[in-house]
């Protein structure tokens, strides 16, 4: 394969027991790439990240990470890869504050021939934090402040923020704007064109159309467990992408797939 | 209430600063009640000017009526090192109901192993092990008792995290087999007159020793250390901490052998300031423990509190319990109270939690 895919996979499939969840997923994308992933309910998006993220197990199919076969026992080591995910359900910690969380499972510690008992080096996870936010231009009024007493919007951009904290060589946002009000995706959606700038790839898993036009280069639709359409941006629209969304058409290179 | 410049606000990322702590209010609590048992001590017509806390007979020695301090910590000691585990459990959303059968079968297998041979120059009455166990280096009945503590603890923690039974249930399984386990270890006898450097650690404010320092221990490791941190996060979100990459599963085994240790370790001591132990000891210490916890302001929900609460829970309990036998108030009360008191924390808890979402 060349070498200027950030991520491939081949034949990805997952089964949960009878259900075929996700079926022969054959993606591709390219370094400074931003791609949506869109479908209904239940067509396998969310599924297709939990395989890549190693959070499940997959049943069958090959995943490459800039160009090396990869085989992830678990969302650690995916991440250790250098792929950092946003997830649908926000995998933040309520009662902790902000740099706890986003040094959750990969703290800084020193003295570490204490095991679990190493120290935790609080100073160092706090100027990495202040540090990460103002990277991505994310504003929260006290980051001592436990997550629970903030809104929603500031939960999510602390979740992007600790994704892009750690320079990561692959981003993935699980609808991350699904919960939002106005403003707080508008924010939201400053961050990801920030990535874009950067050249950071992303994988935006989303519902809102306008949102995917407006951020992506690619759009990728998942019908039934099945990849059923790969579009430029350019060359589609809105109501083409529902039609792929909704079965009315199928993309020529996945014929006989659905 | 949260502040409100939520949103865009300004940058102020200098504000580093946390929030009013929790245990405060618990503070506040303790002091409250102490005042309480002052005022009622003045004011009741058969107390005769009485001080709850303070010296009233003029000594020039001390302010504090030293006695009463000594009896109400010494009471909650022991209890209370169960408690510094039972937080860590309750810390994670699981609840530990085995802790007070267990400090009855490590007493016993403890003080099995901790047995003077010659009690006034005759061979020991209660003797359980011939003359091989007898006389033994204080370590071994530690290390046993500690062993079999980490034992119960571990298979408590496989059940819960890998099996997913339950806590309440796996625990109140353990519950009954630690208390057949105490029963079983000597055939019901008691088990008597212990070593002298058995003796030793349960004797006279070593129980307070103990609890004191092993709170201090156990706040550095919950506040200070990955493991503290992670028992937190699996407490606050599970789903979470799983995808941040931490074993949870081998985490909460950790945890509840930890607890189950602390338990043990209560056993221990117990049975050493006894000077005995028998099948029937540590009744009703998981819920006085859990009591401890969840009054010094431990979520059941998990996630929150600290070591530092529990602490202060274990006082509240001391002072309360101390301060109605000062007013003279009869046993059946005291329960009624306590248990008021305890709906009265978890009321207060739930309150504190929906004003906060």
């Amino acid at each position: 394969m060349s070498d200027d895919l950030v991520l491939k996979t081949e034949e990805l499939t997952k089964h949960y027991g009878g259900v075929h969840a996700l079926v022969g997923a054959n993606f591709e994308m390219k370094k400074g790439e931003h791609v949506a992933i869109m479908g209904d309910n239940g067509a396998g998006k969310s599924t297709f990240v939990r395989q890549i993220t190693g959070v499940e197990q997959r049943t069958s199919g090959k995943v490459w990470l800039y160009g090396d076969e990869v085989n992830f026992a678990g969302p650690l080591d995916a991440r250790e890869a250098g792929i950092e995910t946003v997830f649908q359900t926000l995998a933040l910690a309520d009662d902790l504050d902000v740099p706890d969380n986003l040094f959750l499972g990969r703290e800084k510690t020193f003295a570490n021939w204490l095991g679990p008992f190493r120290l935790l080096d609080y100073k160092g996870m706090r100027n990495d934090t202040i540090a990460g936010l103002e990277r991505t231009g994310v504003k929260i009024p006290n980051i001592r402040n436990s997550i629970r007493n903030m809104s929603g919007g500031q939960r999510q951009c602390v979740a992007i923020a600790r994704t892009a904290t750690f320079a990561s060589k692959l981003t993935i946002m699980d609808e991350p704007t699904a919960a939002l009000g106005v403003q707080e995706t508008a924010q939201v959606e400053n961050i990801i064109h920030t990535l874009k700038e950067a050249g950071e790839p992303l994988i935006l898993v989303s519902h809102n159309m306008r949102q995917v036009m407006e951020l992506v280069d690619r759009i990728v639709v998942f019908r039934r467990g099945r990849m059923v359409a790969n579009l430029r941006k350019e060359d589609t629209d809105g109501q083409d992408v529902v039609a792929y969304i909704t079965g009315a058409k199928t993309g020529a290179e996945f014929e006989g797939a659905a | 209430m949260s502040d409100t410049s939520h949103g865009t606000g300004g940058l102020t990322f200098d504000k580093t600063k946390r929030s009013w702590p929790n245990e405060m209010n618990i503070l506040l609590a303790l002091i409250i009640i102490i005042v309480i048992f002052e005022i009622l001590g003045q004011i009741l017509p058969y107390m005769r000017d009485q001080s709850f806390l303070f010296d009233s007979k003029d000594r020039f020695d001390s302010i504090f009526n030293e006695a009463r301090l000594k009896i109400i910590i010494l009471q909650v000691a022991i209890i209370g090192i169960i408690a510094l585990g039972v937080t860590q459990v309750i810390i994670t959303a699981g609840i530990d109901l085995s802790s007070g059968p267990l400090v009855a079968a490590t007493a016993m297998i403890a003080m099995s192993f901790g047995q003077t041979e010659l009690v006034n120059g005759f061979p020991n009455p209660k003797a359980l092990f011939g003359t091989w166990a007898m006389d033994l280096p204080v370590i071994v009945p530690i290390v046993a008792g500690l062993a079999f503590g980490a034992f119960i603890g571990a298979i408590n923690g496989t059940f819960i995290a890998f099996l997913r039974i339950p806590p309440f249930i796996a625990t109140l399984g353990m519950f009954l087999i630690c208390r057949g386990i105490a029963l079983w270890w000597s055939g019901g006898n008691p088990i008597s007159f212990p070593t002298a450097s058995y003796k030793f650690i349960g004797s006279g404010m070593m129980p307070v020793v103990w609890f004191l320092s092993l709170a201090v221990i156990f706040h550095l490791i919950m506040r200070y250390t990955v493991y503290g941190k992670h028992t937190y996060a699996i407490g606050s979100n599970e789903e979470a901490a799983r995808m941040s990459g931490i074993n949870v599963k081998r985490h909460k085994v950790m945890v509840y052998t930890i607890a189950s240790m602390l338990a043990a370790f209560a056993g221990i001591v117990l049975a050493s300031k006894s000077e005995t132990a028998q099948a029937g000891m540590g009744e009703f210490y998981e819920l006085f423990a859990i009591a401890m916890a969840v009054i010094g302001g431990i979520s059941l929900q998990g996630g929150r509190g600290s070591i530092i609460g529990t602490v202060l829970g274990a006082m509240v309990l001391g002072v309360i319990r101390s301060g109605f036998t000062y007013i003279k108030l009869d046993g059946s009360y005291q329960l009624m109270a306590m248990g008021s008191i305890i709906i009265a924390a978890i009321v207060l808890d739930q309150y504190r939690q929906r004003n906060k979402a």
